[in-house]
C-alpha cells in the first residue's frame, strides 16, 4: 500500500515504514538507545530527503522512548534524579549544538562533518564496548567477580548527590558535562543521543546497567521532544504521515524489545549493542572510502 | 477582462496558422490524495485545418510536459586524503522538477536544433545554466549530471515514438507522472512540426494540487509550524502509551 507524505513528497510503502519502525523499536527498547542512528539512514535510504528524516525521526523517538520508559517506570528502573541532571545539561547542549550547526552549515562540507561524527564516534564507543563487554564475559565464565566500584578522579569533585536509585553517590558535575556533550552531539548529529549516552553513564558514571536503559530513555524523549519543536518551527521538515507510521512500528516494537531486554543478561546485552554500532560505523567508513556510483548529488540551493 | 481578452487573442495569433491543434486531456487536475501513486495523463487532440493536407513533409507531433522550475545546486564529490567528499559545486539556475517530452519520430528527426534553441523543447535545452563558475572544470557536466540523476528517478523522461500520429489528423500520447511529484502548474505544450520546424504551438497547464488532509497537514505545517510540531509530539506521546498499555493489559489477560 503506498502512501503520499505531505512534507516530504515522496510516495512510500506503508507496511515498510510499519517494519522499519517495529525493528528499530525492539532495538530501542532493548537498549535503551533512540535508535536515531540506525533509523535516519535507512530513511535516506529509501528516498526520504534528509532533512525531512532527521526532523521526523526525532518525533518518533519520542513515541518510542515514551512506550519504553513507561515499562522501564513499572519496574522502578529510571533514576529520575540522574536523568534530570542528564536532562538540565542536554538542553544546554543542545542548543549550543545548533548554534555550532549552523556555523559549521555557513562554512559547508557540514554533510562530511555528521558523517566523520558517526564514523568517529561510533566506532570508538563501539569498539570499547566491545572489549570491555567481552572481557567482562570472559570474567564471569572464570567465576571472577565484576570489579565495579573504583574510585578515581570523579570521586573528588565537590556538590555531591546521592542517587538512589543507581546506588551512586557522586558530584553533579560528571553527569551535568555528559548531558552537555551528548546534547551537543545529537543536535549535530540529528540523532537522540542514547547510543553516547547509555556507555557514558555505564563507563564514566559507573551506573548499573539496568538502570541506565531506563534513564536514558528518559532524558531522550525530553531531547527529541525539543528537537521536534525546533524542526518543526524553523525548517517545517517534521512528516506527520510518516512519523505515525514508523511510530505505530516503533511503539509496538519497544515494547517487546523492553521483555527481551530484561530476560537477557547485561554483558549480552552490552556486546550486540557494541556489534550494532560497529556494524552501522563500518558501513559508513565503507561509504566515505569506496568510490560513489554517483560522483554528483542534487540539493535545493538557498536552504529550503 | 477586456485586456485579458486582447491577450488571449495576441497569444492565439501563431494559432491562427494553417493548421493548429484541438486538445483534450484525460484529467486537467492531478490530485494528490494520501494514497496517490504517481498518474498516468492521456493526452489527445486532433488538427484542425482550412485547407488540404499539405503533402510536402509529414506531420509531426511533440508533446511536452514540464513541472515547476526551481534553482538546483549540484555538487560533485572527489578524493581528498582518502575519502570522498563534496569538493565543487555549481548552482544550476533553473531546472523543471518534472520534465517529460514524448515524439512520433527520433528526435532529430522531428525537430531541427534552431526550433529546439528557440522553444526549449528537449530536456538538456530546458535546464538553464548561466552563471556556472568558469574555475570549475567541466561545468557543463554538472547540468548533466541533474538530466541523469532524474532520469534515473523517473522525473525525465524522452519518450521518443510514443506519440500516436493517425490520418495526419489524429493524436495521442500518455505521460506518466510518478509518485514523487511536487505541486504546481504543469505547462503542457504541443507543437506541430513539419520538416523540423515548428508550425503550431499549443499550450495548457495540468493543475497538480494536494487535496484533503494531505493538503491540511501541508498547510498547517506553513502557517502555524508551533501547534503543528505540537501536535506531533501528542500523537508521539499518546501512541507510546497507547502501546505501552495495550500490551499492558495483553499480560494480564
Amino acid at each position: 500500500m503506498q502512501i503520499y507524505l505531505p512534507i516530504a513528497e515522496v510516495s512510500v510503502n506503508a507496511f515498510l515504514l510499519l517494519g522499519l519502525g517495529g525493528l528499530v523499536g525492539i532495538l530501542s527498547g532493548m537498549f535503551g538507545v533512540g535508535g536515531g542512528f540506525l533509523m535516519t539512514p535507512l530513511l535516506f535510504f529509501i528516498g526520504i530527503p534528509p532533512a525531512v528524516a532527521v526532523a521526523t525521526e526525532a518525533n518518533q523517538i519520542v513515541a518510542s522512548s515514551f512506550s519504553g520508559v513507561l515499562a522501564h517506570f513499572r519496574r522502578k528502573t529510571v533514576d529520575l534524579k540522574m536523568g534530570t541532571v542528564l536532562l538540565i545539561g542536554g538542553l544546554l547542549g543542545a542548543a549550543v549544538g545548533v548554534v555550532l550547526f549552523n556555523y559549521l552549515k555557513a562554512l559547508g562540507q557540514v554533510d562530511l562533518l555528521v558523517k566523520l561524527c558517526y564514523v568517529v564516534f561510533l566506532g570508538v564507543i563501539g569498539g570499547m564496548m566491545f572489549i570491555e563487554s567481552l572481557n567482562a564475559i570472559r570474567n564471569t565464565k572464570k567465576g571472577k567477580a565484576p570489579k565495579r566500584k573504583k574510585h578515581n578522579w570523579i570521586h573528588g569533585l565537590p556538590f555531591k548527590v546521592r542517587f538512589r536509585t543507581s546506588g551512586l553517590y557522586i558530584s553533579v558535575i560528571p553527569p551535568l558535562i555528559v548531558g552537555v556533550c551528548v546534547g551537543i552531539l545529537a543536535a549535530i548529529m540529528g540523532v537522540g543521543g542514547g547510543f553516547i549516552m547509555v556507555p557514558a553513564m555505564i563507563y564514566l558514571l559507573g551506573m548499573p546497567t539496568k538502570v541506565v536503559v531506563g534513564t536514558s530513555l528518559f532524558q531522550i524523549i525530553f531531547v527529541t521532544a525539543f528537537t521536534t519543536m525546533l524542526h518543526a518551527t524553523t525548517n517545517y521538515t517534521v512528516d506527520i504521515a510518516l512519523a505515525v507510521l514508523l511510530l505505530v512500528g516503533g511503539v509496538v516494537g519497544a515494547q517487546i524489545g523492553t521483555r527481551i531486554g530484561v530476560k537477557m543478561k547485561a554483558e549480552q546485552l552490552r556486546i550486540l549493542l557494541a556489534m550494532m554500532v560497529l556494524a552501522v560505523c563500518f558501513k559508513l567508513g565503507l561509504d566515505l572510502l569506496l568510490m560513489p556510483s554517483e560522483l554528483y548529488s542534487l540539493g535545493k540551493s538557498g536552504g529550503h | 477582462m477586456l485586456r485579458w481578452i486582447a491577450l488571449l487573442c495576441l497569444l492565439a495569433l501563431p494559432a491562427s496558422a494553417a493548421e493548429e491543434v484541438v486538445l483534450g486531456l484525460s484529467q486537467d487536475k492531478v490530485a494528490i490524495t494520501a494514497n496517490f501513486d504517481g498518474s498516468d495523463i492521456l493526452i489527445f487532440g486532433a488538427v484542425k485545418r482550412e485547407q488540404p493536407i499539405p503533402t510536402d513533409e509529414p506531420l509531426e507531433v511533440i508533446v511536452t510536459v514540464s513541472g515547476p522550475d526551481h534553482p538546483v545546486m549540484v555538487r560533485r564529490k572527489e578524493k581528498k586524503f582518502g575519502i570522498w567528499v563534496n569538493v565543487d559545486s555549481v548552482l544550476v539556475d533553473s531546472a523543471p522538477s518534472f520534465y517529460a517530452v514524448a515524439t512520433s519520430n527520433p528526435f532529430k528527426d522531428v525537430l531541427k536544433d534552431v526550433e529546439d534553441l528557440r522553444y526549449r523543447i528537449s530536456i538538456k535545452r530546458a535546464i538553464r545554466s548561466v552563471g556556472a563558475a568558469m574555475n570549475i572544470r567541466g561545468a557543463q557536466s554538472f547540468a548533466e549530471a541533474v538530466v541523469r540523476i532524474r532520469k534515473a528517478n523517473g522525473l525525465y523522461q524522452i519518450l521518443e515514438n510514443q506519440v500516436v500520429v493517425d490520418q495526419q489528423t489524429l493524436f495521442r500520447t500518455s505521460i506518466a507522472m510518478p509518485s514523487n511529484l511536487t505541486e504546481g502548474d504543469y505547462a503542457t505544450r504541443i507543437f506541430l512540426t513539419r520538416g523540423g520546424k515548428v508550425i503550431s504551438v499549443f499550450e495548457t497547464n495540468i493543475d497538480v494540487r494536494k487535496v484533503g488532509l494531505e493538503r491540511w497537514l501541508y498547510n498547517l505545517s506553513r502557517q502555524q509550524p508551533f501547534v503543528y510540531g505540537l501536535m506531533s509530539l501528542a500523537i508521539a506521546i499518546i501512541a507510546g502509551w497507547g502501546a505501552s498499555a495495550a500490551f499492558q493489559m495483553l499480560r494480564r489477560g
